[in-house]
């Protein structure tokens, strides 16, 4: 079951997509998601639907394998469908079955949503795939640091997303552990009332917070001794390069933006 | 000879205070030259780790000083101080800061504003020596615990520090985590003539210091080569301490009525008296 | 009561492009009464085949026997409650166990899952915490509040205090000190000779399997390659380097000793008493030995 999960999920790969730098696929997917709501005719929609497709090719993701993945959200787009489909109730009756009745314009604002809609997951879920979260946390860290400016905690926020992402394999396992662990002493949290049920998660969950507590503290002591203070003076071994990959990528959005403005009806 | 850290007289207590409370570290003086190999020994509780602490400046005495490469340290330089100093902690996953082996050596140049250009050359070098540097790319929870701390020893070694201390580094490693990283500091010890204090209670491991600094209840119990410090014998195994498996073979040999000589500390020396005595029986 | 594995394969997220085989062709006997240790190279599969013991995995292939019930890819859950009572783990660092306010709480916390009545889980408690060496007064501590090696004693008592048939130890001792961890050890051995339980020893130290173990199993690449007493499996160290495994200390001395001084290879002294017996049998008394 998770192994299927798309979300959140990096596929390293070396496609266009993929090589493109984090900064420049983060204010891509930004604008898109704005240019998203400049669509309101048929033609504009099929143009990102078409432009999404075009993305995915060049990421060299496997369609089949992202559309699997994204199931749960397939559901909530068709449910939203169906919501328009019955509920909107202007233009021509195009079909009747009892108390069944389907208008044009309910069909249309339907596929206008659900296009919506997937294209956002879609392209959403491509960033995630084809950026390293480490890569995603250093372009924000970039991105953001003129708010640096007025006092807001850029570089700190980067490095606590940096550890926490580094940290979950790490947590993951402890947990494992530790349930093996608690089941080997009797305990059971697959059955009993809601009561018991919660009641048996205490012998997990401390253990747990115990250990995070007890690394955090080894960790801060460990960089302290490493001479971290701060984001004061400190200098990047990570390093983005922006080059004709990012400006040609940016072009491209640039361009399909001003054609979805000329094709709004 | 230079001298690189002076302990004298210091004294450091968790609770200061509690005027009942004992001091973790108690009126202890020893001075360690460039380039000398220091293993400091104890059992659990003994103060050792205290120790290091007070020399990396995370910790401070309440009496006494801690003198590093020529001056007193302080809160002012506290900082500068550490720069040429790298330490490796007992466990090896809580000391990994980077998402990659090569971010992780990283980290203590980047927070010393080294530029970039000298940072990846240092990277790629400081992992040679540590012969992990197939391994760039890889993410912590893909790395063994022997490999995980041979990462934390190069990013200690990164920074080219003069002194680096080992906190019971190899304690929670299986036995072949454990030669791979002795091997390794062994090796940097003979090519480099780097200056290192390993905190043990692996007496193996004490054999290959060039000086033993022996900790109980906070208090220094002895000092010596390994050779002079392990020939208290019965009162180092008092101490709850492990004697050498050469020595603990002699002792049972003396009481079978095969005698050694006195102080033999290394299998090799043992077993080359053994076959002495064979072909002279 | 008897523990057997016939067949036993174990594959990880079957089915995904990310399954694993951790296990596979297992065959293996663990003894009534016996003290047997697993060795293996790290990723030989022993941490898999350990949690096979008591059920917290159930076989993908074979079929697990403890006492008189059988463990399948089928067993249901609730089947495998008393399984878990009867062979307790000692896993590794089991003080990451300890969850409850007091020590003598988080003590009772198995006995009473396996419906052992609030007195005598109260008792058996606090026996098991006076017999683990704990000073007076610990069973009212938090456990938070110990050194180290004292909650490793608790989490130890805890699984003790289920008084379980079989104890099965994960590296008990790692990470202790030299008399921590002698003082454990004797302990499991001494608990081993006088309540006549089966001990499954999961161990890097060759010195302890020596030493403790009446019958070794060796891991490799996920299946067992030998099984047999620890002077027979320690007897032929190339083919154990061939598993990327050690002899002892002893034996490695003892082997050093003879090819030097043209011996042949006598039996593999398991303990360093024994190889001193040995060398001085050897040496001793102009000879007499050989």
């Amino acid at each position: 079951m998770m192994e299927k999960m798309v979300f959140g999920r990096y596929i390293p790969g070396d496609s266009f997509v993929h090589r493109l730098d984090p900064r420049s696929k983060l204010i891509f997917v930004f604008i898109f998601i704005a240019a998203v709501f400049l669509a309101n005719s048929t033609l504009s929609y099929a143009l990102l639907l078409a432009f999404t497709l075009l993305s995915i090719l060049a990421s060299k993701v496997r369609i089949g394998f992202l559309i699997g993945g994204l199931k749960p959200v397939m559901f909530l787009i068709a449910f939203t469908f169906l919501l328009h489909i019955f509920f909107t109730k202007e233009g021509d009756l195009l079909f009747e079955l009892g108390f069944l009745k389907i208008y044009e314009e309910g069909l249309r604002q339907g596929i206008y949503i659900s296009v919506r809609f997937l294209v956002l997951v879609l392209m959403t879920s491509l960033l995630t795939l084809t950026t390293s979260p480490i890569s995603i946390t250093d372009g924000l860290e970039v991105l953001l640091n003129p708010l640096k400016k007025v006092k807001f905690p850029v570089h700190e926020l980067a490095l606590m997303m940096s550890i926490s992402l580094r940290f979950i394999p790490t947590l993951m396992d402890e947990t494992d552990k530790i349930l093996k662990a608690q089941l080997a002493r009797g305990s059971d949290i697959s059955s009993g009332t809601m009561k018991e049920r919660v009641q048996a998660v205490v012998p997990l969950l401390v253990p747990l917070f115990v250990s995070a507590f007890k690394r955090a503290e080894d960790l801060a002591i460990a960089m302290e001794v490493r001479g971290y203070r701060g984001g004061e003076g400190r200098t990047r071994y990570r390093q983005l390069k922006w080059d004709w990959r990012d400006t040609t990528a940016l072009l491209i959005l640039l361009a399909v933006i001003i054609a979805l403005w000329f094709l709004r009806g | 000879m230079e001298r690189i850290l002076s302990l004298q007289d210091i004294r450091f207590s968790y609770t200061p205070d509690d005027p009942d409370s004992r001091f973790a570290v108690d009126g202890v003086s020893f001075d360690m030259q460039a380039g000398e190999w220091i293993a400091v020994v104890g059992h659990n509780g003994s103060g050792k780790s205290t120790l290091a602490r007070l020399i990396i400046g995370l910790l401070f005495p309440q009496e006494g000083t801690v003198g590093l490469f020529g001056d007193p340290l302080t809160e002012d330089n506290l900082w500068e101080k550490r720069s040429q100093m790298g330490m490796v902690f007992q466990n090896p996953d809580n000391q990994f800061v980077g998402a990659t082996v090569q971010d992780d050596v990283a980290f203590a140049l980047e927070n010393n504003g080294i530029p970039f250009g000298e940072m990846t050359l240092r990277v790629q070098n400081a992992l040679e020596q540590v012969k992990m540097d197939t391994f760039l790319d890889h993410e912590p929870h893909h790395l063994s615990g022997g490999q995980k701390q041979r990462v934390a020893i190069a990013g200690a070694l990164a920074l080219r520090p003069r002194l680096l201390i080992l906190d019971e580094a190899t304690s929670m490693l299986d036995p072949q985590g454990r030669e791979e990283v002795i091997r390794v500091i062994l090796e940097l010890r003979e090519k480099t003539g780097l200056s290192v204090i390993s905190i043990t209670h692996d007496l193996e491991e004490a054999l290959l210091a060039d000086r033993v600094v022996i900790m109980n209840g906070g208090r220094k119990f002895a000092e010596g080569t390994p050779q002079d410090v392990f020939l208290k014998g019965e009162a180092l195994t008092a101490l709850g301490l492990d004697l050498p498996f050469a020595m603990r073979l002699s002792a049972l040999l003396k009481e079978q009525g095969i005698p050694t000589e006195p102080g033999t500390m290394t299998e090799r020396k043992l077993v080359e008296q053994l076959w002495t005595l064979h072909s002279n029986r | 009561m008897d523990i057997a594995l016939e067949q036993v394969g174990y594959t990880y997220a079957a089915g995904t492009p990310f399954q694993k085989r951790a296990l596979h062709d297992v065959n293996v006997r663990i003894p009534s009464g016996s003290y047997t240790a697993i060795i293996g190279h790290t990723g030989s599969g022993k941490s898999t085949l350990l949690q096979h013991l008591n059920g917290l995995l159930k076989p993908t292939a074979g079929r697990v026997r403890i006492g008189d019930t059988e463990v399948t890819k089928e067993t249901k859950g609730k089947q495998l409650k008393p399984v878990r009572r009867k062979v307790g783990i000692v896993f590794q660092f089991p003080e990451h166990q300890l969850f409850e306010e007091t020590v003598l709480k988080d003590v009772m916390f198995g006995p009473l899952n396996f419906g052992v009545q609030e007195e005598e889980a109260k008792a058996r408690a606090l026996r098991w915490i006076n017999r683990l060496g704990l000073p007076e007064g610990t069973a009212e501590k938090s456990p938070f509040d110990l050194s180290g090696g004292q909650m490793r004693r608790v989490a130890i008592a805890g699984v003790l205090a289920m008084e379980p048939d079989v104890l099965v130890l994960d590296e008990p001792t790692a990470g202790l000190d030299p008399a921590g961890r002698k003082e454990i050890m004797d302990l499991f051995y001494e608990l081993h000779e006088q309540r006549d339980m089966t001990t499954i020893l999961v161990t890097h130290s060759m010195e302890d399997a020596a030493r403790y173990a009446d019958h070794m199993i060796v891991m490799h690449d996920g299946t067992d390659v030998l099984q047999g007493p620890p002077g027979e499996v320690f007897g032929d160290a190339e083919r154990l380097a061939g598993w990327r495994l050690g002899v002892p200390r002893t034996v490695s001395f003892q082997r050093l000793y003879e090819e030097g001084a043209g011996l042949p290879h006598g039996p593999a002294a398991l303990t360093e008493e024994q190889l001193a017996s040995y060398l001085a049998a050897h040496l001793g008394e102009g000879g007499s030995a050989s």
